[in-house]
């Protein structure tokens, strides 16, 4: 047997003594594949685990399944046509990566966004974190067999998007917003539907609370399972609900506010153990944060331009397009990719769905980024899992996995 | 920033201790010598020193138990490819953030293509495992020291390291899009 694997068993067996529990077969492990197309994995992971009876010893990833090649493909695109890119890492909350990346352009340029477009900003990715938490708590609630909360919640998730759908006019990939601003202002339509999220989503999300936050089984599946300590998450860096739940109260909206977070009055909420049930409880505790923020958002949502008066960089209004030669200039030249940026590097980070996600741009004066790098949550926190699944159960291992909310877009890129 | 707290192990936001980058720079070029850290530019507030292969652990060691600055938290490692830079060809990346000061600090280092050696910072974070292996897989940096030094997103046979500027995107054979008509 390698030294290796010896010392796997050693430390397996160190914490299923923790349990009261003992090795059942000496010297025969099992390898199970798990994946790469696992329902239970949601998405394209492969885990080769070696297996003690139902106890894992020790697991190793296979990652790049759905590897695009997004950094070398945003080498020879123009900054607005990169945008699309973003919004198919993390699927299920495409408008803070496409507000990210057209931050951090704005950043190099220097544009400043009119307040109410930052407003709007807000308003859109805090919609797109609630859709983000449900998903992960909800399908944590299936990967422990609770299907009901998961259909209870999926309703108001098809009403954000149905929200996107109005403003933007697409769905998942979202491709919202433009670099100085938002491409349209909220519609009446728009504004209703917020408002009618605002007031339908908290019963549901309470019915939905009632049925998994003390539920005995519930907790017996979650509570000090896959818990990590904060040195630990902080060494792996951990960063969004998963860093939160082991008890840093690291958030990128509060430490380095972008997008007017500065003006709005919201709670942070940390764990203790950073185990499951912490995880799934800060992010319950974020949607209720997040809601508070739309809330005051839309309120005081200010008068006035949504978007930046950058003309060389912001698309002009398809009316001025055909009447007006200056527009007609400035919208070839964007079109086609020939406006040039600043030389110089910027690194911009937003709070996105599961943790600080940056990006780091390298700017020669082209047309194009000389090189982009996307700093992605996922692809950084989830080289724990091994550690974290030593010594657990199979069906453990799943929920870990889960509750992680490790989305395969934003892991391979 | 009126975010409240709720009893966090690590209350970051309560703690302010403010450092600038001038500080930093300065404090790290006393320690270190201007051959070991120079070249240091802030660009839209973020500070970037650069420094060698034979100082880039020293120096991380440092800045980590440092008492005040304590940058402790790897935020990601990039790779990056200047094939004009004779000598200096390939780069890295470390952006380190030190979440206590809530400030943070780019270190650049860059090797030659020939033997692009750099010693691997596993030991320090935990993270840099995967990182390191990303900027293997797509520049081709040999991290020395590194415990599992393979491809991650790429398939294992791959024999090219396709981030580097020689390797054209976009089909070289194609005809219809020829640059003089994008401009370019």
């Amino acid at each position: 047997m390698p030294t290796d694997e010896i010392k796997d068993i050693a430390i397996a067996e160190q914490q299923l003594a923790r349990n009261g529990q003992q090795r059942q077969y000496v010297n025969e492990l099992t390898t199970l594949n798990l994946g790469p197309t696992h329902p239970a994995t949601h998405g394209i992971f492969q885990n080769v685990l070696q297996m003690d009876g139902e106890r894992i010893v020790s697991g190793v990833q296979t990652i790049g399944y759905i590897h695009r090649a997004f950094e070398k493909i945003a080498e020879r695109r123009p900054f607005y046509q990169i945008t699309t890119l973003t919004d198919r890492m993390n699927y299920c909350s495409s408008p803070i990566n496409n507000f990210g990346w057209h931050m951090t352009v704005e950043k190099l340029l220097g544009v400043t966004v009119p307040k109410r477009a930052q407003y709007m900003r807000v308003i859109l990715m805090e919609l797109a974190r609630i859709s983000d938490h449900l998903i992960c708590n909800s399908i944590l609630g299936v990967d422990t067999g609770a299907f009901t909360g998961f259909l209870y919640v999926f309703q108001k998730r098809e009403d954000i998007y149905e929200i996107y759908e109005e403003i933007c006019g697409a769905r998942l990939t979202t491709n919202m917003g433009r670099v100085g601003g938002m491409e349209r202002d909220f519609t009446p339509t728009a504004i209703h539907k917020i408002r009618e999220f605002l007031r339908t989503f908290p019963p549901v999300m309470r019915e939905f609370e009632s049925l998994f936050n003390r539920n005995r089984i519930f907790m017996d599946r979650v509570i000090d399972v896959g818990a990590i300590t904060a040195e630990r998450a902080l060494n792996y860096g951990f960063t969004g609900p998963n860093l939160r739940a082991a008890g840093v109260d690291y958030d990128v909206r509060a430490m380095n506010p972008y997008s007017s977070y500065e003006d709005f009055d919201f709670d942070i909420p940390v764990g203790h153990n950073g185990d499951t049930y912490d995880r799934y409880m800060v992010r319950n505790g974020e949607i209720w944060e997040s809601l508070k923020i739309i809330g005051q958002a839309l309120e005081n949502l200010p008068e006035g331009p949504y978007h930046a008066d950058a003309p060389e960089y912001y698309l002009p209004p398809k009316v001025d397009v055909y009447r007006n030669m200056e527009a007609l200039i400035y919208h070839f030249k964007i079109v086609m990719g020939e406006i040039e940026a600043p030389v110089g590097e910027v690194y911009h980070a937003v709070e996105g769905g599961n943790g600080e996600l940056g990006f780091y741009l390298v700017s020669d004066g082209g047309r194009t980024p000389y090189r982009l790098k996307f700093r992605r949550p996922c692809f950084i926190f989830y080289q724990a899992l091994p550690e974290m699944v030593k010594g657990a159960t199979l069906s453990d291992a799943i929920v870990m996995m889960s509750s992680l909310n490790v989305i395969a877009g934003e892991l391979d890129a | 920033m009126n975010a409240k707290l709720l009893t966090p192990a690590y209350a970051l936001l309560t703690t302010k201790i403010m450092i600038t980058n001038q500080e930093i720079a300065e404090d790290l070029v006393g320690k270190f010598g201007e051959s070991a850290i120079f070249n240091a530019v802030e660009q839209y507030g973020l500070l970037q020193v650069e420094t060698t292969t034979a100082h880039i652990v020293p120096v991380i060691e440092y800045l980590y138990q440092h008492p005040t600055f304590k940058f402790q938290f790897l935020t990601d490692l990039a790779g990056i490819h200047f094939p004009d830079a004779k000598g200096k060809e390939l780069g890295v990346i470390y952006h380190l953030h030190s979440l206590e000061n809530n400030v943070r600090l780019i270190i650049k280092l860059y090797v030659p293509i020939e033997n692009p050696v750099v010693p691997t910072l596993v030991n320090q974070y935990a993270c840099a495992n995967w990182m390191e292996r990303e900027a293997y897989d797509f520049f081709g940096l040999d991290f020395e020291g590194h415990p599992n030094l393979i491809r991650i997103l790429n398939v294992e046979d791959m024999d090219y390291f396709p981030m580097r500027k020689e390797y054209p995107l976009e089909d070289a054979t194609r005809e219809d899009k020829i640059d003089a008509l994008f401009g370019r």
